[in-house]
């Protein structure tokens, strides 16, 4: 079964409180920037179990599904 | 032009949720259930491996366990579900602004205006399914048809995730060999009238003399056959428009038996005092009130009464409450006490009196006003009656708040 992180992140928002997360604090307490958001739309994560707004985000040229599960940010991890 | 109406119907929704939750649960028996300790131990919604075991909707969570010892019962998180059918609203309000939900997990939509943008009905219907699947992560049941109790009947028919049409051409063969009872509004009740004259599936119901159900049933009677007979016209309600509230009522099944009038009065003042704040909140009055009862052996009954004058106060609202149940003792110590306020007139049209009872009345409802305005920011339990001190495990309740999840009757 894939792995469910929550994770601290920090979003910026701007005038119309479009939400875009910048950067994520792994468990571990190593900080992250995001490079790019590829793709946000509403999804649910079968392999985590959970649902919300999907991020797919590249971090360090990886790609990673970051969900914003009102009211917490989770990561679904790849086996 | 036929109308196209869709039924979508979340398959077994409150134990889906739980499953894409708790990936660990999947391939396992689960049932969602009420809390054992308040009494409300009965299985609400149990996916299809509990299914298989013949777990059903209803029974207590004991018979449940007995029929599958290894099913997992998960507690509700209604907060949860409401938030996860809004969502699926959103999707369909995406297709049609005609969306009539019907319970938490049900909506009817007539898209008959929407499918020179999206293709036909099962285009449609096939999509929204796709859609609820990717971004909710639960699957829906899906009934095409020219009527919403023919959409209704084709959502129940492949499950889960399926499409199904019912036509003007193949309805006969489809619909007319299920058997009646699968038919919206026949109940156990009816469906024994209807053994009795050999009505036995849909089609015998649609190929009875109309006049022959009239006497047998009544305007239902006739209602049922234009239902069988795919001849029900009534339309699909706009999403934004407000169902015309005809009363409003709450009832609970408390944690322990109600024996002692001091019991019956702590339920009853809490279940007046949220029907009273959910008036004033609407800006009605009342003049009827309702209470229904069901006793420890589950046998239940209803009694109702007129206020001497509209009223909106959970005083006078628990005083004629009181004295209905005074009027009607059951001999058996009571399971579910609920109290309803019916015959609703909007609160501007009051008469003006100069009698001493009005103006005693107007006081009240001004401190009942007050006290909703401290609960607003205080929360509900900032104020309370004395009376509610006496037994903290029935008092604990919050009707208005907590939940207020009941399908709308279908016959408006």
């Amino acid at each position: 079964m894939a792995t469910k992180t929550f994770v601290e992140v920090n979003v910026h928002y701007d005038l119309n409180g479009k939400m875009t997360p910048v950067s994520i604090t792994w468990e571990d307490g190593r900080i992250f920037e995001i490079d790019k958001i590829m793709d946000c739309r509403r999804a649910a994560s079968l392999k985590a179990g959970g649902q919300g707004l999907r991020f797919i985000c590249r971090i360090r040229n990886k790609e990673v599904y970051l969900f914003y599960d009102e009211p917490v940010w989770f990561i679904e991890g790849k086996d | 032009m036929d109308r196209i109406i869709l039924h979508s119907d979340a398959n077994n929704f409150y134990a889906s949720v739980e499953c894409l939750y708790h990936p660990e649960l999947r391939g396992k028996p689960v049932a969602v259930g009420g809390d054992v300790e308040q009494r409300h131990g009965i299985v609400l919604a149990k996916n299809y491996i509990a299914k298989g075991f013949g777990v059903q909707t209803g029974e207590a969570l004991w018979q449940a366990k007995q029929k599958c010892p290894d099913i997992i019962f998960m507690k509700p998180d209604f907060q949860k579900y409401i938030r996860f059918s809004k969502m699926a609203q959103e999707i369909y309000s995406e297709y049609t602004d005609k969306i009539e939900s019907f319970g938490l997990d049900e909506s009817w939509m007539d898209v008959t205006a929407s499918t020179h943008l999206f293709g036909d009905g099962v285009k449609i219907a096939n999509e929204i399914r796709e859609r609820v699947k990717f971004e909710l992560g639960i699957t829906v049941s899906v009934g095409v048809s020219f009527n919403k109790i023919f959409a209704k009947l084709g959502s129940d028919m492949k499950k889960p995730d399926e499409t199904t049409e019912i036509t003007r051409e193949n309805f006969k063969d489809v619909v007319w060999k299920l058997p009646v009872k699968e038919l919206l509004y026949v109940g156990r009740a009816t469906q024994n009238k209807f053994r009795i004259y050999g009505i036995k599936t849909i089609g015998d119901l649609a190929q009875a003399d109309v006049y022959m159900l009239k006497y047998l049933l009544g305007v239902n009677g006739q209602m049922l056959w234009l239902f069988a007979n795919g001849l029900d016209t009534s339309p699909v309600s706009n999403i934004g428009a407000k169902s015309f509230i005809k009363s409003i009522g709450n009832s609970t099944t408390t944690p322990r038996d109600l024996i002692t009038d001091t019991d019956v009065k702590i339920t009853l003042y809490v279940l007046c005092e949220s029907v009273a704040e959910r008036l004033r909140e609407h800006n009605f009055v009342c003049s009827t009130v309702q209470i229904s009862i069901r006793d420890n052996e589950l046998s239940c009954y209803e009694r109702q009464g007129k206020l001497v004058m509209p009223s909106c106060t959970s005083q006078m609202i628990f005083e004629k409450a009181f004295e209905l149940y005074k009027a009607n003792v059951p001999g058996k110590p009571i399971r579910t006490l609920g109290v309803r306020a019916c015959q609703l007139s909007l609160r501007e049209t009051e008469q003006l009196s100069f009698l001493p009872e009005i103006e005693h009345m107007q006081k009240r409802e001004t401190v009942e006003c007050a006290i909703d305005e401290i609960r607003r920011r205080f929360g509900h339990y900032s104020i309370r009656r004395g009376i509610m001190l006496m037994d903290n495990q029935l008092s604990n309740l919050d009707p208005k708040s907590d939940h207020t999840i009941h399908p709308v009757s279908f016959l408006k």
